[in-house]
């Protein structure tokens, strides 16, 4: 097509980008001042060098302790539903058997009820089996999701049934079509799961903010909000702590970013 | 012979193997999920002593709920957060219909740019713009003093803390809806265009004659799941006014209050879990209201080809 250069459209695309942006600048900015020239009126643009509010955060926080408690819930909650949603979004798609239109109805109304209602009971189990306060309490309950079940069975669907027949003709049963056929070739379909289910459960804040109150056992977000309620006005500690807490998931976003749209272009197109 | 018995033994291993293959997320689906539904509608009908242990009080939670003030502010709160919420989806189909003109650069940059706040932890979301917001030394009263304007302290005044609350929002889920619609754009068969411009349609005219009927669908889905997320507000009101005495402090409270904040302090701070259990039974039958009316209202605006 000749076109003239859509000059009006990239200066209000630009605009707005800077827009979008301009907080994360300022909170880069203001996580490198001393607190006094935080709030010197009027504000000053270029940052400090003031390294030392990172450091502050370790001290005030068992930070390192925080992001070792969220790496890990993050990556069990990952391989956990990775696993057991693509088993069973295999079974719903590929393995007839009676009563499977039923329950897979029964995993769904689980998407339909909004997540408070389960957290009263799910404390009380965490509590009955003395779980408060551990790794197990903020990873086993995020282990099974109807929505990895959901989106998988889209993509197990859309692959092709030729290749399945070809194998069950060679002699391999369920487990191998699914682990050496059907796995590799729902490959995207598992990564746009798991980088879901990873921005998920690094910025996940109810859950680890009821069952984990020892501060050594709460996850980042659980962790600063903590921060905040103690340090309200050293802005630029709270500015250093955000800042390294949300930082691993958007370098993940970063580097995986089309997984990323894909999955969540997948969540709204195939809803 | 063997062939008659063949396939039925076949057809049961299959269902056998079926039900093997969803057993782990069933059953943890049903521990975690299902079953405590259940329980909480029956919590909701007790009433919990200071020491554990509850009894059976029957509708007194929902009585108590009709009548309290505060659950009355939360939920005005909430719906009202909701509604300027779907503000949102306007602005995110314009950047997208920018993004989608044909042969246009950069588009990764910008949809990178938009998407960023998705990606951040909506804790440090929430800090960021508490400090941006301070009435004192934030960026936003700063840049208004130069102009001459005396800034509010956007988030302590009862007049400007739920608005600013829902830039926050718009701000942190325009890049998740513009994803969204930008699929659902790209979907678009391209030689409904061509023949537009044949026809010597301009792009505004091509914008509101081809691209805004065909994602309505796509607007209908994205409406009912912002409706649906921002029913549950939580995480910014909780980090930028936190609970308990600190929060009410804070002289916008009762403008910022939502109903899972609610919920939380009454299930987690003053451990009044019956009547937790009933603002959240409640909450449900308020998102369950919202979505089925939308519904309904879909046929006056979605355009299904």
């Amino acid at each position: 097509m000749s076109e003239r250069r859509p000059l009006g459209v990239h200066a209000v695309l630009a605009v707005s980008s800077l827009l979008m942006v301009a907080p994360f600048a300022w909170q880069i900015v203001t996580s490198l001042k001393t607190l006094s020239s935080a709030t010197a009126v009027p504000p000053t643009f270029l940052p400090e060098g003031r390294w030392d509010n990172y450091a502050k955060v370790f001290d005030l926080l068992p930070f390192g302790e925080q992001f070792l408690n969220t790496v890990v819930m993050s990556a069990g909650r990952v391989a956990g539903q990775v696993l057991f949603c693509s088993m069973a979004a295999y079974a719903f798609a590929r393995l007839r058997f009676p009563g499977r239109n039923l329950l897979f109805g029964l995993f769904l109304s689980v998407l339909m009820v909004p997540p408070q209602l389960f957290v009263i009971p799910q404390y009380q189990i965490m509590s009955t089996l003395g779980w408060l306060n551990s790794l197990q309490a903020i990873i086993v309950p995020g282990l099974f999701s109807a929505f990895g079940v959901f989106l998988l069975r889209q993509f197990f669907l859309a692959l092709p049934r030729e290749i399945e027949e070809a194998a069950r003709l060679d002699g391999a049963g369920p487990w191998r079509i699914y682990w050496s056929i059907m796995l590799p070739l729902a490959r995207p379909g598992l990564v746009a799961l798991a980088v879901l289910t990873l921005l998920w459960a690094w910025n996940d804040l109810f859950w680890p903010l009821v069952v984990n109150t020892d501060p050594e056992r709460m996850t980042l977000s659980a962790g600063l909000a903590a921060l905040q309620g103690q340090y309200q006005t050293d802005y630029p500690v709270l500015m250093a702590g955000s800042l390294i807490a949300s930082l691993p998931v958007i370098a993940v976003f970063v580097f995986l970013q089309r997984q990323f749209i894909q999955g969540i272009a997948h969540t709204g197109t195939k809803g | 012979m063997s062939d008659g018995g063949g396939p039925a033994r076949g057809s049961r291993a299959e269902a056998l193997w079926g039900y093997a293959f969803i057993a782990p997320t069933g059953l943890g689906l049903a521990i975690f999920y299902l079953w405590p539904v259940l329980q909480t509608a029956y919590f909701s009908f007790t009433e919990w002593g200071p020491f554990g242990g509850h009894t059976w009080t029957g509708l007194a939670n929902y009585t108590r709920l009709l009548g309290d003030p505060e659950v009355g502010r939360a939920v005005l709160n909430t719906l009202t957060y909701t509604a300027l919420g779907l503000l949102g989806i306007p602005v995110a189909i314009v950047f997208a219909a920018l993004l989608n003109r044909p042969g246009l650069r950069g588009v990764s940059l910008y949809r990178t740019a938009f998407f960023l706040p998705v990606v951040t932890m909506p804790v440090a979301v929430a800090m960021l713009w508490r400090w941006l917001y301070n009435g004192d030394y934030g960026l936003i009263n700063q840049v208004l003093a130069v102009v001459g304007i005396d800034g509010p302290n956007w988030i302590a005044d009862p007049a400007t803390a739920l608005y600013a609350l829902v830039v926050v929002g718009i701000w942190s889920s325009v890049g998740y809806n513009l994803i969204i619609f930008l699929a659902g754009m790209q979907a678009i068969p391209k030689e409904l265009y061509e023949a537009a411009s044949m026809d010597g349609a301009g792009r505004v005219r091509q914008f509101f004659r081809i691209t805004l009927p065909m994602v309505s669908p796509t607007a209908f889905f994205v409406s009912i799941v912002s409706v649906i997320g921002s029913l549950q507000l939580f995480d910014l009101v909780f980090v930028m006014t936190g609970s308990g005495k600190a929060a009410r402090a804070n002289p916008a409270y009762t403008r910022l209050q939502t109903v899972v904040q609610l919920f939380y302090e009454r299930a987690f701070v003053t451990n009044d879990r019956g009547y937790a259990a009933a603002v959240v039974i409640a909450l449900l039958v308020l998102i369950a209201v919202l979505t089925v009316l939308q519904f309904r209202l879909q046929r006056r605006w979605v355009h299904y080809v």
